[in-house]
């Protein structure tokens, strides 16, 4: 983030840290809703095992896909309620009204939801992957790119979260929306880590998620503004 | 530039498009459907077995233009929506409304017929690779679109949500692409392609371009009788739909 | 014609029921698509012929 509030002018960055501060302590208001993707996250990973078997060989074999399809679909659970919240109570109005470009609310709101959604799960990868038994030598790429893959799927699910605002029950069509656009941080992703697992290099796949992580952060929020000021009007 | 600029609202006003459309229409879908029809006569009576699948090469004829439509179809979408946001054109958005549909319904014969002849050429329905996989994906993306479309109820909100979402579609189609061309390469590295165009010789692939040029001109037709269904739809109280009713009824 | 006979032409050389399904399957398609703005058109100036009659019966009565 702080690459972000550099280039832009004091009262953007200003704007960009007090919204972050605002989403966090919101959310940290229900530390239930707060655990609940990471939750989903660790009991979606026990399930695995019970229903393909307990042999470690596949559970390894399986890991990197298991661990990454996972995290697309934990990233949807807060996504629902991103901008909703703030639609309803006029938030949302005030900072399309603010003198600032209304993306640098969006990318603070798509800051918080990474915290608390995307940057749990990176922590908790380490745990995750004991338990499905991927081999060691992966464990740093599938942080990484999860690292560099968790702000993408927030900030592409903050445009299909914008587009489906104004409606009142849109988790499934969100899913609809969101899910084939984060077929590429998938494929890079899982990749990368299987990759790893049958001892090729993977810098390719880390590289390529990386600029993909640059490409979606800049371009992406001006899409999730445009979407949100559809909704608006 | 003046008469540019007026040409293109005037296109852009539903009236006048409608005008068109009502001219223009019929010969497309009448040329489509005849090229069409010539086209898969072709391929399935006169054109050449292939050496290596036989016969069944020939849904090839089917399979190819729907396939390159589907992909057509939702880069003019994505290019429709642009000119929404960009210009506030009320047409870009019946465009949408009326081509989306059928961009799905090619995509889902793509794939439909593309696991029919997998079957006798791969020997399954279904295989993994890049094309039908990403064939997969752009059916969701259509999927997405319509749905999204269906779920907001105000017109002017369905339709400008519909038009970001058809260019942040459009922007990644590449991307997908790329990454699922990649994702087989490291899978399994695909040693048996189905259409090698230069090895193709005239008879085999004269047909398929008339095909290909058929289902452009029915796609053309179609879009200019559905957008007009689209705009008698929306202007149905204006004065202009009213006369028309009355003369169409009389 | 590259078949000698009508039914070598359907055997498809053994590949008929692919062939066959294929082209059937998109036959259908390609028909709906083709028939179906014409259908919503008429219907469109049906329903809005009959409310022009209706209007037009009302206004006679008052």
């Amino acid at each position: 983030m702080s690459s972000v509030s550099l280039a832009a002018t004091p009262s953007a960055s200003m704007l960009l840290v007090g919204q972050v501060r605002r989403d966090l302590k919101i959310a940290m208001r229900s530390p239930g809703d707060l655990a609940n993707p990471l939750m989903f996250y660790a009991l979606a990973v026990a399930l695995f095992p019970l229903g393909v078997g307990p042999s470690p060989e596949r559970l390894a074999e399986l890991a990197p896909g298991v661990l990454w399809v996972l995290a697309l679909l934990a990233t949807l659970l807060g996504l629902e309620t991103l901008f909703r919240r703030d639609f309803e109570e006029g938030t949302l109005e005030q900072l399309a009204l603010h003198a600032q470009p209304l993306f640098v609310g969006v990318l603070a709101k798509i800051g918080a939801h990474w915290l608390v959604t995307g940057l749990p799960l990176v922590l908790f990868a380490p745990i995750a992957a004991l338990m499905l038994n991927l081999p060691m030598q992966a464990l740093d790429t599938l942080m990484i790119t999860l690292l560099l893959g968790t702000p993408i799927l927030s900030v592409l699910g903050a445009v299909g979260a914008a587009l489906t605002v104004s409606l009142r029950r849109s988790s499934l069509l969100l899913a609809l929306i969101v899910l084939p656009l984060y077929v590429p941080v998938l494929i890079l992703g899982a990749g990368a880590v299987a990759a790893v697992v049958d001892g090729v290099d993977s810098t390719a796949q880390v590289a390529w998620l990386a600029a993909l992580c640059a490409l979606a952060l800049t371009l992406a929020p001006f899409g999730a503004a445009a979407g949100l000021r559809v909704g608006l009007d | 530039m003046a008469s540019l600029k007026e040409w293109w609202h005037r296109l852009g006003s539903p009236r006048t498009f409608y005008a068109i459309a009502q001219r223009a229409g019929p010969w497309f879908t009448g040329l489509g459907v005849a090229a069409i029809v010539v086209a898969l006569t072709w391929g399935l009576a006169f054109a050449p077995p292939d050496y290596q699948q036989g016969n069944s090469f020939r849904i090839m004829y089917l399979h190819v233009p729907t396939a390159i439509l589907a992909q057509s179809v939702y880069m003019m979408l994505g290019a429709a929506g642009l000119v929404l946001l960009v210009w506030r054109m009320k047409l870009a958005d019946m465009v949408i409304v009326a081509a989306a549909p059928f961009g799905m319904s090619m995509t889902a014969l793509a794939l439909v017929t593309g696991a029919i002849w997998g079957k006798p050429t791969w020997g399954a329905w279904w295989v993994w690779d890049a094309r039908t996989t990403s064939m997969l994906v752009q059916l969701f993306l259509y999927f997405g679109l319509i749905a999204l479309r269906q779920a907001i109820p105000r017109e002017e909100t369905a339709g400008r949500a519909c038009a970001i979402l058809a260019v942040v579609g459009t922007v990644n189609i590449p991307i997908i692409k790329y990454s699922v061309d990649w994702w087989l390469t490291l899978h399994q590295p695909s040693t048996f392609t189905l259409t090698a165009a230069p090895s193709m010789p005239p008879e085999m692939y004269l047909p398929l371009l008339v095909s290909v040029l058929g289902f452009y001109a029915l796609f053309a037709g179609l879009v200019f009788a559905r957008t007009s269904n689209v705009i008698l739809d929306r202007e149905r109280s204006t004065a202009w739909v009213r006369a028309l009713v009355r003369e169409q009824t009389s | 014609m590259i078949f000698s006979s009508l039914s070598d032409f359907l055997a498809m050389g053994g590949h008929a029921p692919y062939v066959w399904s294929a082209y059937g399957i998109g036959l259908v398609v390609i028909l709906v698509n083709v028939l179906s703005p014409g259908i919503a058109r008429r219907r469109f100036f049906e329903i809005e012929g009959e409310r022009e009659r209706r209007a037009a019966v009302r206004a006679e009565q008052e």
